[in-house]
C-alpha cells in the first residue's frame, strides 16, 4: 500500500491517471499528447504507477496500452470507508425485510 | 479495430491451484461473487452461466480456453438488461501467474465496440468481486458488499 500512497503523491501522476480515467488503454503515445512533460518523464512516472498496480498494461502487436487499474483504490476505499457502511446497509436490508413481510411484523 | 476494454490486477498471496479453484467452483464463488455462482464445468467449448441464488441468469457464454491454472477464457453475453444484451457478444479473460511471493491475476473484460455500455457496467463489479476473492483467499473472510447494486 505505501506504493500506491508513493505513487499518488505526484500531481504529474495523478494527471496521468485522469487521462486514463477519461479514456482507458492509451499508448505511450497518446499520453503524451499535449502534457507538458517530456516522454521520458511520462515513461517514468508511467513505471511508478504500473509498480504501484495502480496502471496496467496490456501489448497489442508492437504497442504497448495503459490502462487505469482500479482494483488498488478501491481495496483503500473499502479499508477506510467499508467500515462506515455495513451499518446503514444492515438496517436498509432489516427495514426491507421487515416491510415485505406480508403481515408487517417487526 | 474499435473495442472498449477493461483491464484489473491484483495480487493475491495465494497460489496458482487455489485461486484457479475459487474461480472455477460455486462453493468458493458464492462466497466472493455474493451469492451468485457459475454453472459450468470450465472445460473448453462448455457453456457457462452466471446465476443468481434464485436462479435468474445475469450472463452466460461458452468457455473458450481452459489451461487450469494458468488461463481462462469466456465468451460473455448478458441477460438482464436488453440495452446491454443488444451489444452482442463480449469476452473475458482471466490470467493466472506467479509473481514474487504472491499471485498475479490479470482479468480483461473486452467488446468490438467502441462506448460499450456493458464493460462500463461490469466495470463497477470487478473490483468489487476481485478484492472480496483476494480476502477470501488471503484471510479466509470475503469483504462485505461495501455498495448496492
Amino acid at each position: 500500500m505505501d506504493a500506491v500512497f508513493k505513487a499518488l503523491a505526484d500531481p504529474s501522476r495523478r494527471e496521468l491517471l485522469d487521462r486514463l480515467h477519461a479514456k482507458s488503454g492509451q499508448s505511450l503515445g497518446e499520453l503524451c499528447e499535449g502534457l507538458q512533460m517530456t516522454r521520458q518523464a511520462v515513461t517514468k512516472h508511467l513505471t511508478i504507477l504500473e509498480e504501484a498496480n495502480l496502471v496496467a498494461t496490456v501489448r497489442r502487436g508492437r504497442e504497448k496500452l495503459h490502462y487505469l487499474n482500479p482494483v488498488p483504490i478501491h481495496e483503500i476505499a473499502i479499508r477506510w470507508i467499508g467500515k462506515y457502511q455495513p451499518g446503514p446497509l444492515q438496517a436498509l436490508a432489516e427495514l426491507k425485510t421487515s416491510l415485505e413481510k406480508p403481515d408487517h411484523e417487526p | 479495430m474499435s473495442h472498449s476494454r477493461f483491464v484489473y490486477v491484483t495480487f493475491i498471496r495465494s497460489t496458482p491451484e487455489k485461486i484457479w479453484d475459487a474461480l472455477t467452483r460455486p462453493q468458493f464463488q458464492k462466497q466472493y461473487w455474493f451469492g451468485m455462482h457459475i454453472d459450468s464445468d470450465f472445460k473448453a467449448g462448455s457453456p457457462w452461466s452466471l446465476q443468481f441464488e434464485d436462479g435468474r441468469v445475469a450472463d452466460e457464454g461458452e468457455v473458450l480456453e481452459a489451461d487450469p491454472p494458468r488461463r481462462l477464457v469466456i465468451s460473455w453475453r448478458h441477460q438482464m438488461r436488453p440495452e446491454l444484451t443488444a451489444e452482442g457478444e463480449a469476452r473475458a479473460s482471466f490470467d493466472i501467474e506467479p509473481a514474487e511471493g504472491s499471485v498475479k491475476l490479470t482479468v480483461i473484460h473486452d467488446i468490438d465496440r467502441e462506448g460499450s455500455k456493458l464493460i462500463e457496467a461490469v466495470s463497477g463489479g470487478w473490483p468489487s468481486i476481485l478484492s472480496s476473492l483476494k480476502s477470501l483467499l488471503e484471510t479466509g473472510e470475503p469483504l462485505v458488499r461495501p455498495s448496492g447494486g
